[in-house]
């Protein structure tokens, strides 16, 4: 019955091409480095999931950000675990995004054909970095105000725009409730939104190009 | 095309940027007389600035030194590396910036670590006995 079913949704959808397409590639025998970039994209989603369940209760707002994030980690069910498994998850992403990119650099997999991968892959890298960056904003608390003190500050030691620049960042001169409100935006919408569409391209050229293979001594 | 849809987005989204605000202005910070010689004594004070929707509270800090009864400095306690505060260490004879360890001597100069520059100096001003300081941040 089951596959029946299957086999009358599978006719019109075509899911069997797309899954042979995308799971039944031919791969050559690789390593466990190779499962970096997998882990760098589960590990995406798992942000993404813990990131939307901590925006049920997190308010992006001087006033209330700190008691918010206290309340989920104490007065929320397994508010302390969801968090947890963000905070963490976080540092482990931007890691594995920048073992990944080791990997790729030493087997020389960045070479042709495959240069626009890691050219997406240089834009991944850095919006994961923001992600760190602007996520570390939001509890504001004392860690998280002078970090961006301090961050900011480094942006407006450029020569010339310095000054502008970290006025764009802050929304004006002050870290203030500006200055959360726009990092809290970048961090769930701007940044998410330009990660998933990369990892799009990116994935596709993974697909259509195939993996490289571990270098030998000939090579 | 681009440009009809770019500038207003672009505009949108650095517009609090473009706002700059002075904060200058000569701020009272007490009796000449109630600073000890030779103690650089912190003196904090609040300026508010309209940021947004909110008015924002910052405070900061001004070191004031009186190396003698007629000769006295006022240094702001932001460092000139990241602008962390920086604060006296009484055994160090020094600021030091808990950041990224900076270390400034008495006078302001810097004596360890990464900033570019001697700690800045506020304009003073004596009225009746009150120590004024010219602030001009921002």
């Amino acid at each position: 019955m089951a596959a029946k079913v299957f086999a009358w949704i599978d006719e019109r959808l075509g899911l069997t091409p797309i899954y042979n397409t995308i799971f039944d590639r031919h791969v050559p025998k690789v390593n466990w480095w190779y499962t970096l970039g997998s882990a760098s994209l589960f590990l995406f989603a798992l942000q993404v999931v813990t990131g939307i369940f901590l925006s049920v209760y997190y308010v992006p707002s001087p006033d209330h950000a700190y008691e918010s994030i206290e309340y989920i980690m104490n007065g929320v069910a397994f508010g302390w675990l969801i968090r947890g498994i963000h905070h963490w998850g976080a540092s482990l992403m931007v890691l594995f995004v920048f073992f990944h990119m080791l990997r790729t650099f030493y087997y020389a997999a960045y070479k042709f054909p495959r240069e626009i991968t890691w050219l997406t892959g240089v834009v991944l890298l850095l919006a994961t970095l923001g992600m760190g960056f602007t996520g570390y904003l939001l509890p504001w608390n004392q860690r998280a105000y002078w970090a961006t003190t301090v961050g900011t500050e480094i942006a407006g030691t450029a020569p010339f725009i310095g000054d502008f620049v970290l006025r764009i960042l802050r929304g004006g001169n002050d870290l203030s409730a500006v200055t959360l409100a726009r990092f809290f935006a970048v961090h769930i919408w701007f940044l998410p939104a330009i990660i998933a569409l990369i990892i799009g391209v990116h994935l596709y050229l993974v697909i259509r190009i195939g993996i490289s293979a571990v270098p030998k001594e000939e090579d | 095309m681009g440009a009809v849809v770019g500038l207003p987005a672009i505009g949108y989204l650095i517009s609090p940027a473009t706002k700059v605000q002075k904060k200058e202005g000569w701020i009272a910070v007490g009796k000449l007389e109630n600073y000890p010689v030779g103690t650089p004594t912190l003196f904090s004070f609040n300026r508010t600035t309209v940021n947004g929707w909110e008015k924002t509270v910052n405070s900061y800090g001004a070191y004031v030194v009186r190396f003698s009864s007629d000769q006295l400095k006022v240094f702001s306690n932001l460092c000139t590396h990241l602008s962390c505060r920086v604060s006296w260490k009484e055994d160090l004879k020094e600021y030091v910036c808990p950041c990224h360890d900076g270390h400034f001597d008495s006078e302001g100069i810097v004596t360890a670590g990464p900033p570019p520059k001697p700690l800045r100096e506020y304009e003073t001003k004596i009225e009746d006995g009150t120590l004024f300081i010219h602030f001009v941040e921002g």
